[in-house]
């Protein structure tokens, strides 16, 4: 292994420019000529309105002022979500329209009425403060199991009961079956905590019009660019897609919430022709809060049949999940098909059966949040599972170890959809008791208690698909697009290399990855690498950045791509010096006739084909350029188990995690580094799930409580113990890299941990997250 | 309204005309184009705004930039000399103490104001410290160790 190759722990490029402030984030760029929207949002949950824009018109620097009305005037449609739920009843999910400005009615606290531009971002927000709304206040809802109830206030005229699909998968009467004959049932309800995302930079858009060309420039704080165009273009019908490019430069962290396509930068975009002049907008915390698709919000009742050695027979679970005032852009697949196929876990349980309702509130909408609908299930499982032992009164870890799919049974076909391609789950186990020193944790309690503490250990051994997806699969699901992944390869002639890639790094280092595979097998050496990405001018197409897909996707087409290089070098090669095509090597960046010391560096080569003097011309096209699409022949499943323990004050409540082992196996590692600061990363997400953060709406007002980092509990430093990872490698058999994805590991995994610890150490059945000091003393004190 | 203000930038003397209720990062970003100092939230939060004004970190979010006329004012921009890191800096990026960056010029000014006044510090208290800088990405543990080890470089070079 070279000290920049595949497996090396290569510090990063790209982090030079963030540490010197060279960064440039979408907020750094300033455009001449640039004016300033400030959005007018609603502070209702649910009101009729009437709007008159007369005197913000006349404030000082305003240029514009526009309406949900001068949006339907220009012919722009709504927003979609781009991925169609099929319900029991055969019939598609009720997508009711979600304009890009609120028309009559607004749904949510933060639903945008209007629009100010003007010269500066101050003047644009004074003035925001002279539309004149008419607001008529409506009952609302808030809670999703609120939304079923017959009486419960309509979110939209064409959605009946606020139901968006009532879906189910598994086979019922088998798992019936499989309660009936249950030697013992274990219950619970979990309620899965709505979560606002909170990437540290927030959302942010410019939009800018070539009035020479017709063309619209949006830079825009994006996962996946190229899927913005191609709703903007082809739903919105703002311009077609040729005349509209997306830039998405340095993003700061997105975790989903910058997948999906907003309003905000779309009307920038619009604007910007309207006004023929640059239009910048960048969210203020309490619009991210408001507006930025939150996460998570289930609530469901869950049960696990086991026979009486503890086998599992049967799950069943009914699921009732928050879409939301309007469907964002994949909210519909995360209950769903990122869900509800997860129910196998890491077990052989005979039978499953999970359905889902789906529901509209008067609330932000909710979609995809890292781990999306792989947290909601492991935590199902993995807190079924840890109750069942409980129950049982069987050791945890061994009641998990006698129903694990066994290491020699896959392909695993599961009860829900899904083939487990590979997986070694015992290995995970025994990686994570030995990390934690199982065997010394009732010695580590009791010490605990004689300090007046109590320690309670928690497991969770998730799995997740990812490297989303076989584009026939997902069709057939019903998402509106194929899930592969683009890649070029583009040799300079002076033998350096630019690799556009249609992965986009909002975080995760892919111009250090990428170019570690690029370096490993063209043998160029990596400073001579650049990777490109987030921009649809620049890359051939592309489907972006979620469910830990960019190395096994976006990696896997570099690879394919690299393949196609090597093929063309090889036969320039051959020409060059003489030989047959079959006897040319290709190792360590070197061309080489088999048997002979007679040999031609890869630079060379794509010397010789951009200045092809002499050159097999009647064969081969001149230039060292190779473009691939890759499209993955299965999801891929990372799979481990977390194990924590902590300490709970009794007298306060106060829960200290003591110690934090992660135990994955995401196949190969390109750049370990990367992937332990992944692991930590997302197990920082999933703690702050389970004891801090939650989303809270006043339910009669549906004002939100929880709109500024003051009032909604971010994790922080001194939250967490140093966290522990160590891997093990089962590479993935069906894609060219053998990886499997890390990026959303822990934030699956570590919910369930802590809370099994939690409750372990309290000893009750169940506490809802957030686990506040609050909760916690009073189910200590409810149950002692 | 508008004051002129005057300052020393990263060493050097600069001055602009601000609208009064300029805030001291707005100065810093929009007028002065030292766009490494970011903004994360408007409650004083995030930290993402930490610069140093008379050798203390403060949030430039939370300060109008006619309180700074007259100050020393260091940002993310002055602290790497002739193309080589400060050994903070360097400790981030040889620890991965930084994934998407955002919040990262923050952190490492805070960390240098940890560091001048408690030039060796405990694990605990760099944790404690950093109660005012959020980071989405890291879980924390690569800055904090980032930060212990660039404690230690400093204190061998200094």
């Amino acid at each position: 292994m070279s000290d920049t190759g595949i497996g090396a722990a290569v510090r990063r490029k790209e982090d030079f420019r963030f540490l010197t402030g060279n960064g440039r984030y979408l907020d750094d760029i300033n455009l001449p000529g640039q004016c300033y929207a400030y959005f007018v949002r609603s502070p209702h949950a649910h009101a009729t309105f009437s709007i008159s824009t007369g005197k913000a018109e006349k404030a000082p620097g305003v240029i514009a002022v526009f309406t949900g009305a001068d949006i339907a005037k220009a012919g722009l449609g709504g927003l979609i979500c781009g991925w169609v739920i099929t319900g029991k009843n055969g019939e598609p999910h009720k997508a009711p329209l979600h304009p890009l400005l609120a028309v009559d009615t607004v749904r949510y606290v933060g639903d945008p009425v209007a629009v100010v531009i003007a010269e500066s971002h101050a003047q644009a927000k004074d003035a925001a403060e002279k539309v004149e709304v008419d607001y008529e206040p409506k009952p609302s809802v808030i809670s999703p199991t609120a939304a079923l109830e017959k009486s419960a206030p309509q979110v939209h005229g064409d959605a009946p009961g606020n139901l968006c699909y009532d879906w189910e998968i598994g086979d019922k009467a088998a798992t019936d079956a499989a309660f009936k004959k249950a030697h013992h049932v274990t219950k619970l309800e979990l309620v899965n905590n709505r979560l606002i995302p909170n990437a540290i930079e927030p959302r942010s858009a410019i939009g800018d019009y070539n009035s020479g060309t017709d063309e619209i420039t949006l830079y825009t704080t994006s996962q996946n660019p190229h899927v913005a165009r191609l709703v903007i273009s082809a739903f919105v019908q703002l311009t077609p897609e040729h005349k509209l490019r997306v830039v998405a430069p340095d993003i700061g962290g997105g975790f989903g919430s910058k997948i999906f396509i907003y309003s905000e930068e779309t009307v920038s975009a619009w604007a910007a022709r309207e006004l023929k002049r640059p239009v910048k907008w960048t969210a203020e915390r309490s619009e991210s809060f408001m507006t930025d698709a939150h996460g998570r919000d289930h609530v469901s009742q869950a049960e696990l049949a086991l026979d009486k050695n503890g086998k599992f027979l049967g799950m069943r679970v009914s699921t009732v999940a928050n879409l939301g005032a309007y469907l964002s852009t994949f909210a519909t697949c995360v209950p769903t098909y990122l869900y509800a196929t997860l129910m196998q876990g890491q077990y052989t349980t005979e039978a499953i059966y999970c359905e889902v309702k789906a529901v509209f509130t008067h609330t932000t909408p909710v979609d995809a949040l890292r781990g999306a609908g792989r947290p909601e299930a492991t935590y199902v499982v993995e807190r079924l599972v840890e109750q069942a032992a409980r129950d049982m009164k069987m050791d945890a870890a061994e009641l998990r170890r006698i129903n694990f799919i066994p290491s020699d049974a896959f392909p695993y076909q599961t009860q829900v959809a899904l083939q487990y391609d590979s997986g070694n789950y015992a290995g995970s186990m025994d990686q994570a008791l030995k990390l934690i020193d199982y065997k010394g944790f009732a010695k580590r309690k009791q010490q605990s208690k004689a300090e007046g503490k109590l320690r309670g250990i928690g497991f969770s051994a998730y799995i997740e698909a990812c490297g989303i997806a076989p584009s026939a699969v997902v069709g057939s699901l019903g998402a509106g697009v194929g899930l592969y992944e683009s890649a070029e390869i583009r040799f300079n002639p002076t033998g350096n290399v630019t690799v556009f890639t249609g992965s986009h790094s909002h975080g995760q280092g892919h111009e250090t990855t990428f170019a570690q595979l690029v370096s490993d097998k063209l043998g160029v050496p990596f400073d001579n690498i650049d990777v490109v990405h987030g921009d649809t001018a620049r890359i051939p197409f592309a489907m972006g950045t979620y469910g830990s897909r960019s190395l096994a996707v976006g990696g896997s087409a570099i690879a394919k791509a690299i393949d196609k290089i090597v093929a063309k070098g090889r036969k320039i090669a051959a020409h060059t010096l003489e030989a047959a095509e079959e006897d040319i090597e290709f190792k360590d960046g070197n061309f080489t006739v088999k048997g002979t010391d007679r040999k031609m560096d890869i630079a060379s080569v794509a010397f010789a084909a951009y200045v092809p003097h002499n050159y097999p011309s009647e064969e081969l096209e001149p230039g060292l350029d190779e473009s691939a699409f890759y499209d993955p022949a299965n999801f891929t499943f990372p799979a481990g188990t977390h194990v924590c323990e902590v300490e709970v004050d009794p007298d306060t409540g106060v829960v200290d995690i003591v110690k934090w082992v992660a135990a994955d196996d995401f196949g190969n590692l390109v750049n370990p580094m990367i992937v332990e600061g992944q692991v930590h990363g997302g197990v920082a997400h999933g703690v702050g799930q389970a004891l801090l953060e939650g989303c809270q709406y006043e339910p009669e007002s549906g004002q939100l409580l929880t709109g500024s980092f003051m009032d909604y509990g971010m994790p922080r430093a001194d939250l967490f113990p140093a966290i522990e990872v160590a891997t093990q490698v089962t590479p993935c058999p069906h894609n060219p890299l053998g990886v499997k994805g890390c990026g959303e590991a822990g934030a699956i995994a570590a919910p369930a941990a802590l809370i099994n610890a939690i409750t372990d150490a309290i000893g009750t059945s169940n506490i809802t997250m957030p686990a506040t000091p609050e909760k916690v003393w009073r189910a200590l004190n409810a149950a002692g | 309204m508008t004051v002129t203000v005057s300052m020393t930038l990263n060493g050097k003397k600069v001055s602009a005309q601000v609208e009064e209720r300029t805030l001291l990062v707005s100065l810093l970003r929009d007028h002065l184009r030292h766009t490494g100092t970011h903004v994360g939230c408007d409650t004083s939060q995030c930290g993402a705004c930490v610069v140093h004004v008379n050798n203390r970190s403060v949030k430039s979010c939370t300060m109008l930039a006619s309180q700074a006329d007259g100050a020393d004012v260091l940002t993310i921009e002055g602290l790497a000399k002739n193309g080589e890191l400060h050994p903070m800096q360097e400790a981030f990026r040889d620890n991965h103490g930084l994934q998407c960056g955002f919040c990262t010029p923050g952190m490492v000014m805070s960390a240098l104001d940890l560091v001048a006044n408690n030039p060796d510090p405990s694990e605990r208290e760099v944790r404690e410290w950093l109660e005012g800088n959020l980071c989405r990405c890291t879980g924390y543990h690569n800055i904090v160790k980032s930060i212990l080890a660039g404690a230690k470089a400093m204190r061998k070079g200094g």
